[in-house]
């Protein structure tokens, strides 16, 4: 029996769920939840399964899971792809740690400012952008400096869940104002992502091949 | 600036119909004016930033009203009142770019297979077919017909590829209707639409609204269709250049994949409507 995420298509979150999956190579039962315009998340229905009244849930036999971060490992063990986990000396593991904490300031900055801007949700909305930007220049600088030491992903040589919860909200910032144009070692760290075997795409997020070249690109391999 | 009055004496949709959860006391935008949309029990009341009440009409799942005083009703849907349809309300998806701008790009098929890849639209098959556009007189309004186009998977209910053949009018300058090939009902139409709720000239809010021969597909599903499929657009239209649609004062060429898209401005020309345009020279 597949798990089941309780899904909502234009929600980072619950597309994260969706990216892990694909990502390892397994598949998911796909329930919708009408969470705009409907707010099912807040009916009494939805309210049994998660309290908290937030998307995505995932459920596989007794388990029920509504925190995405735990959803992330799940599928990853369930997989069998531990890799997807990180190097398992202490630095390693505590940088994915970190960066998976990281990503909930993604949500509360980029992703707010995000509802706001789509679908009017109320928000004070410089704050959010602002909050998001500083995220933003945080994470460019932590993957420049990977960069120097020969490292593609947040957390090493190779990707891993503190790649999958970071880079929905982060690619996704133009949807509330947000540009992405002053940083590129963020724009070509998306870059690796979305050529991954098994990538999958969401409203918003684009397969790699669909991109436009960054500006000279072209003409340099020329 | 001051309004036209092409643009104030006309009918907008500002939330949703109140048989939908309505928040009570909504505040919103409409052409650059607060307007709060309230509830008299069941009975939605709609009223200016400086108290007065404006016009209300509850249709096609909406509310809608004018900032000014329309001499013409809001345009029926008359297909959408036949039984058995399914009615679904889609929510507000809000957009930075001028409301004209998201009208067209409803109407504009070329770019299914680029935007839409796989479900809508796929390459190869990006030919546009010949079809026919016209501004017909009698109901000032613009009809493209006969449009054709493969699609990988024309609607939540269909099951794999098919030639889905459409007609596209536009009875109104911020609304579009879409009639399309209904997979289980040969001979029938699904109803499609894009309301636009002008907030700025170069932002809006858009209310897509069906009316489909479907008993199969769970609402949310149907919802999350549609907004997927818009979200696909939305990108797009925010990265526009220039953001106001431009109105050539002159005659426009068109290419065959467009017509529409000039047919739509001549009509906008004519009415003079202006809100969310710029009017330059080729
Ligand atoms: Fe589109």
């Amino acid at each position: 029996m597949r798990p089941t995420l309780y899904d909502y298509v234009l929600s980072p979150s619950c597309y994260k769920a969706r990216l892990m999956a694909a990502l390892v190579g397994s598949e998911l039962e796909s329930v919708a939840v009408d969470f705009h315009p409907g707010g099912d998340h807040r009916k009494p229905e939805f309210l049994m399964l998660n309290p908290a009244g937030t998307l995505p849930v995932l459920t596989h036999g007794g388990l029920i899971l509504t925190e995405t971060t735990a959803m992330l490992v799940y599928l990853v063990r369930l997989a069998g792809r531990c890799e997807w986990l990180g190097g398992e000396d202490p630095a390693s593991a505590a940088r994915v740690q970190q960066w998976l904490a990281f990503s909930a300031r993604l949500t509360a900055s980029l992703g707010l400012a995000r509802l706001h801007d789509m679908l009017g949700r109320p928000a004070d909305i410089d704050a959010a952008r602002w909050a998001g930007t500083l995220c933003l220049r945080e994470l460019e600088s932590a993957l420049v400096e990977n960069r120097l030491l020969g490292e593609d992903f947040l957390a090493g040589n190779a990707p891993t869940v503190a790649d999958v919860a970071c880079f929905p909200y982060v690619m996704l910032a133009p949807d509330g104002g947000v540009s992405l144009d002053p940083y590129p070692a963020i724009r070509a760290w998306t870059r690796r992502i979305r050529a991954l075997p098994g990538f999958v795409e969401m409203p918003g997020i684009h397969r790699l091949h669909d991109l436009r070249p960054e500006p000279g690109e072209a003409e340099a391999a020329a | 600036m001051t309004l036209p009055a092409a643009a104030i004496d006309e009918w907008y949709p500002v939330a949703m119909a109140p048989d939908r959860p309505l928040r009570p006391d909504q505040e919103t935008t409409l052409l650059g004016e607060r307007v709060r949309v309230l509830l008299d029990g069941q009975e939605p009341r709609v009223e200016a930033n400086d108290g007065r009440n404006l016009p209300v009409i509850v249709r096609h799942g909406h509310v809608w009203t004018s900032l000014g005083a329309p001499k013409h009703d809001l345009f029926a849907i008359p297909e959408g009142e036949q039984p058995g349809r399914r009615l679904v309300e889609c929510g507000a998806i809000r957009v930075r770019c001028s409301p004209l701008r998201a009208v067209e790009n409803f109407l504009d098929i070329a770019h299914f297979p680029f935007v839409h890849t796989d479900i809508l639209g796929s390459e190869p098959h990006t030919e546009v077919n010949r079809y026919e556009v016209r501004i017909r007189e009698e109901v000032d309004e613009v009809w493209a017909t006969k449009v054709t186009f493969y699609q990988p998977q024309a609607a939540k209910s269909a099951q794999g590829g098919i030639t889905t053949e459409y007609m596209y009018r536009v009875p109104h300058p911020t609304c579009s209707v879409l009639y399309k090939t209904c997979p289980p009902r040969p001979g029938e139409w699904d109803i499609i639409t894009l309301f636009v709720q002008p907030l700025e000239e170069d932002l809006c809010q858009v209310w897509p609204w069906m009316a489909l021969f479907d008993d199969q597909t769970p609402q949310a599903d149907l919802i999350q269709f549609q907004q997927m499929i818009f979200l696909q657009d939305r990108s797009i239209l925010e990265n526009q250049i220039p953001r106001l649609l431009p109105l050539d004062p002159g005659m426009e060429m068109p290419t065959r994949a467009d017509l529409t898209s000039v047919a739509y401005r001549r009509w906008l020309k004519k009415r003079g409507y202006h809100y969310g345009a710029q009017l330059v020279a080729a």
